[in-house]
């Protein structure tokens, strides 16, 4: 099920700026993958880019090779909408859908593609779905209440329930904490632990202690300038790259000073 | 959008302080004062009207209010506070007109205002008798606003789609500035627009209520394109990207997704639309003509009359029974239209979805 | 206004386009193309439709001020009368309305109860509910009455001034009347695009003037109508366009006619919208034509309005 992310010398532009600038990486299945680095750095912009979530964002564009096991994504026969269903992506902000119900939206990829699915499969998929979340224990009695009613970190865990129910190979994460308090963020860094052994997790965070806590590998970005398109620093094994990094600038990241 | 109170604190001044202020409660005591000391003087002289006590009352609180602040407060105060009772007069003087108007409508509408009216037509009737209704009036009414609404909404909510969800560049701007610039198109010459096609196709003389409904339709779009297109952009972008994310569609995102979340607003948006078409009357009168008094529910065939267009051809006919009859189509047009209003509200409040 | 930002998205460059999309894109696009195109026919179809009586007319048409078109050759008509007539009215209406709108919309953004504002500028927004028929049944029924008395004082205090001079219309129903009638009809566009501009105004320049010690007005002197110019000029003018093109409200008070006056006491102004809707029942011959060119010059005249309202306008926004 899980898949490997391969990139190569992979630049994503806003018009006529440039944001991301060469970066090449392999990001490994099975295991959790973090990016870190300050704000602007451009890791959410490369992390849209991986499942070319970047062009709903008018005149964004990238160019260079994603590859997702032997496909290129970025291939001229290749579907974004496609490519969305197999890398999906969980948000910063907590956005389930408000017209529909805690179960439709946990279904709403099958729903809204207007895939015909049997009322036994779909009961399944839910049941599956949030017991993979973590939430099926807490929602089963209200699955006809509207999503929204839930608290925040109830509904980044339905919508992490949601994403995972189109049956993707790779969960994207931006920030998937940020807006959360520390006991929903708990829940979420053990389901992304859970969540490894099916899938391949990459996760964007500003929270250093929860790089550590969750990846297997991190990955730092850094802008070579302020204006300046961000970059890939290094990348390695988390332990490693937070006890004795190679280069100085992500030392100095980790410890806290910047410049 | 003010998050500040909008009654700002007072500045504390140093010195000014100790010269004092005056009372709290002085303004309120002040007018209930002068109102019923001008309404006993007024009364006195035995000319009492509503609109001179009004006028007095506001003259007197005003001096006294002024000259009081000056000497207590000081100049800066009395500016303040004399500007502060003109901007609540001016509130005051534009609600006048509107309890005049309804209340002139519902007093002189009452008179024949009845079952009977609502439900008989005015097919036999002289203009001079004491009889007839507008129930043909309102058929004409509903039927063609009704279409001028089918041709309207598709058009306009899918013009703010594609303002909202695709439009880039030049077509972008011209779209959004000539619907800005048909918003002002004064609805006779949406009449006459209609008129000069009607001309062409038919030739002279066709007067029907599927012209009157694509004049309505020419005032109408640019008001559901409007609204809708504020709706829309309302729907937050992380509901679009979540669906992207599923991997569904950008058409079947804007259809499933971000139409059903904006649905409320879409629905408040129509209704006011309609609620300011249906009163319209100068293009009617050019279209669906002027003296159709039967029943007629076909809107490709023959003259309509409509409720606005009954309350002008009545006043122009001029007998006291006429002003009768249009003072009761003017209570019943302005009924519907509040309550298409208050409807549309209400829809907008109660069925918005909580996108936070 | 138009200038928020919108969450909107690209089409996606690479990759098969779905039928799906392409039609539901393709659908919008052209409902928004043919707004332009139903623009554009109301334009065409006035001139083309205008043209016959236009080329027969033996009188200049711009000039002329007497209408003599309902006849089978030889028309003579102008809108020269008709024209004053409307920049006349709507002109009443601008300078009763505008005050006043600034003033309710201060009232409803700084003046009024928090809790009462939003249901304070409904009760305004409830004056643009109303149909102008309507409004135009109230002048003539229940308001040109009433200001008879009101002319009679005016012209026996102010009849000095030329726009006053007497003797008043016993009727009421003057070119004054349509004015008052016209400003209640405009104020709630006016107030609403000042309340915008209002609302608009920073909280960091409001509070500035308000810790110099400066009263309410003071602050809103310094802070608010500077920064609020462009959105009250604006709306304003779109008020004005309203008031241009406004029909019936002024086709029921005022009666046939086709004076130019400056007597606002008394009869004889009539404008072009009341003066099409009042004629077009009883046009023949180059009647009709006539009319709709007259309706193109009311056309023209709000469009230019129109669009100075939104150039004056946007460029208010630019600047903010």
């Amino acid at each position: 099920m899980a898949k490997r992310i391969d990139v190569s010398g992979l630049h994503v532009y806003y018009g006529d700026f440039m944001a991301v600038e060469d970066v090449s990486m392999t990001i490994e299945p099975r295991s959790v993958t973090a990016f870190i680095g300050s704000s602007g750095c451009g890791k959410s912009t490369f992390l849209r880019a991986l499942n070319r979530m970047h062009e709903v964002t008018p005149g964004a564009r990238a160019d260079g090779k994603v590859l997702l096991d032997d496909l290129d994504i970025y291939g001229p026969d290749v579907d974004p909408v496609m490519v969305r269903g197999e890398i999906g992506m969980v948000f910063q902000k907590a956005n389930p859908f408000p017209t529909m119900s805690i179960y439709d939206n946990v279904i709403a990829g099958a729903k809204l593609n207007n895939s015909r699915m049997s009322k036994s499969e779909a009961d399944d998929l839910v049941e599956e779905s949030l017991r993979g979340a973590n939430l099926w224990e807490e929602v089963k009695d209200r699955l006809n209440k509207p999503g929204s009613g839930l608290s925040g970190g109830q509904q980044q865990r339905l919508c992490i329930a949601r994403a995972t129910a189109v049956k993707p190979s790779v969960l994207l994460m931006d920030e998937p904490c940020s807006a959360l308090d520390p006991i929903s963020t708990l829940a979420i860094e053990d389901l992304i632990h859970k969540m490894k052994e099916d899938y391949t997790i990459v996760i964007v965070t500003h929270n250093m202690q929860q790089a550590a806590r969750v990846s297997d590998r991190t990955a730092f970005f850094n802008l070579s300038a302020p204006g300046k398109p961000g970059k890939l620093i290094e990348m390695g094994e988390t332990n490693q790259m937070f006890t004795r990094p190679d280069k100085q600038e992500t030392e100095n990241y980790i410890t806290g000073r910047f410049g | 959008m003010s998050t500040t109170t909008t009654q700002p604190p007072e500045p504390e001044t140093r010195a000014d302080l100790s010269r004092g202020s005056l009372p709290r409660n002085f303004s309120p005591a002040l007018l209930a004062a002068s109102a019923s000391v001008v309404a006993g003087v007024l009364l006195a002289f035995s000319s009492f009207g509503v609109v001179l006590w009004a006028l007095l009352t506001a003259v007197a609180y005003l001096v006294i209010t002024v000259t009081a602040s000056a000497r207590i407060e000081g100049a800066r105060k009395a500016k303040d506070r004399f500007v502060t009772a003109i901007v609540y007069g001016c509130f005051l003087l534009a609600m006048a007109p509107l309890v005049s108007v309804l209340w002139t409508v519902t007093v002189n509408g009452m008179e024949r205002f009845s079952g009977y009216f609502l439900s008989v037509s005015m097919n036999g009737v002289l203009p001079s008798m004491d009889a007839g209704g507008v129930y043909h009036a309102i058929v004409g009414t509903l039927a063609i606003t009704g279409m001028a609404t089918l041709i309207s909404v598709p058009i306009g909510v899918l013009t703010a789609v594609y303002l909202v969800e695709y439009a880039e560049g030049r077509l972008k701007k011209s779209i959004t500035f000539f619907v800005d610039v048909m918003t002002g198109i004064p609805s006779i010459v949406a009449g006459l627009f209609v008129v000069a096609l009607w001309m062409m196709l038919f030739g002279p003389g066709h007067l029907n209520g599927a012209s009157a409904a694509i004049a309505l339709a020419v005032l109408m779009i640019p008001v559901v394109v409007r609204s809708s297109e504020e709706m829309l952009r309302l729907v937050p972008r992380e509901l679009r990207e979540a669906s992207y994310a599923l991997g569904v569609p950008k058409w079947r995102t804007i259809t499933k997704v971000v139409l059903p979340t904006s649905a409320a607003g879409l629905t408040t948006g129509i209704m006011l639309a309609i609620a300011r078409v249906i009163g319209e009357t100068a293009p009617l009168v050019l279209t669906a003509g002027s003296s159709a008094v039967s029943i007629n529910w076909n809107l490709f065939d023959g003259q309509m009359m409509s409720l606005p267009v009954f309350i002008y051809s009545q006043v122009r006919m001029g007998g006291a029974v006429n002003y009768e009859r249009a003072w009761a189509a003017a209570l019943t047009l302005i009924l519907v239209v509040m309550l298409l209003f208050f409807l549309a509200r209400m829809i907008g409040r109660l069925f918005a979805p909580k996108t936070r | 206004m138009t200038t928020t930002d919108a969450p909107q998205a690209a089409p996606p460059p690479s990759g098969k386009r779905r039928i799906g999309d392409v039609v539901f894109a393709g659908l919008a696009r052209s409902s928004g193309i043919l707004i332009l195109l139903i623009l554009a026919g109301v334009a065409a179809f006035l001139i083309v439709q205008a043209w016959p009586s236009l080329s027969a007319n033996t009188a200049n048409f711009l000039t002329t001020m007497e209408w003599d078109a309902n006849v089978r050759e030889n028309p003579a008509f102008g809108v020269a009368a008709l024209a004053f007539g409307t920049v006349l009215a709507a002109t009443i209406a601008l300078v009763l309305a505008t005050p006043v709108a600034i003033g309710i919309a201060l009232f409803i953004v700084y003046y009024a109860p928090r809790k009462l504002a939003s249901l304070l500028g409904y009760l305004v927004d409830l004056l643009a509910a109303i149909p102008s028929v309507v409004y135009g049944l109230w002048g003539i029924g229940f308001l040109a009455p009433q200001l008879v008395s009101v002319f009679e004082g005016l012209s026996r205090y102010l009849g000095w001034i030329p726009l006053f001079a007497g003797p008043p219309s016993p009727s009421g129903r003057t070119i004054l009347t349509a004015g008052v009638v016209l400003a209640v009809m405009i104020l709630p566009i006016i107030t609403a695009m000042s309340r915008d501009v209002f609302h608009q105004v920073p909280q960091g320049h409001r509070e500035a003037a308000l810790a110099m010690g400066a009263t309410r007005w003071e602050m809103i002197r310094l802070a608010v109508l500077p920064f609020g110019k462009s959105g009250i000029v604006g709306g304003a003018m779109l008020g004005m366009g309203r008031a241009l093109g406004e029909t019936m409200a002024v086709a029921m008070i005022l009666s046939p006619s086709l004076m130019v006056s400056w007597n606002l006491l008394q009869s004889g102004n009539q404008t072009i919208a009341g003066h099409i809707a009042l004629q077009y029942p009883e046009a023949t011959g180059y009647g009709v034509s006539a009319l709709i060119a007259a309706g193109l010059v009311l056309f023209a005249i709000t469009l230019i309005v129109n669009m100075a309202a939104r150039y004056v306008v946007a460029r208010g926004n630019k600047e903010a």
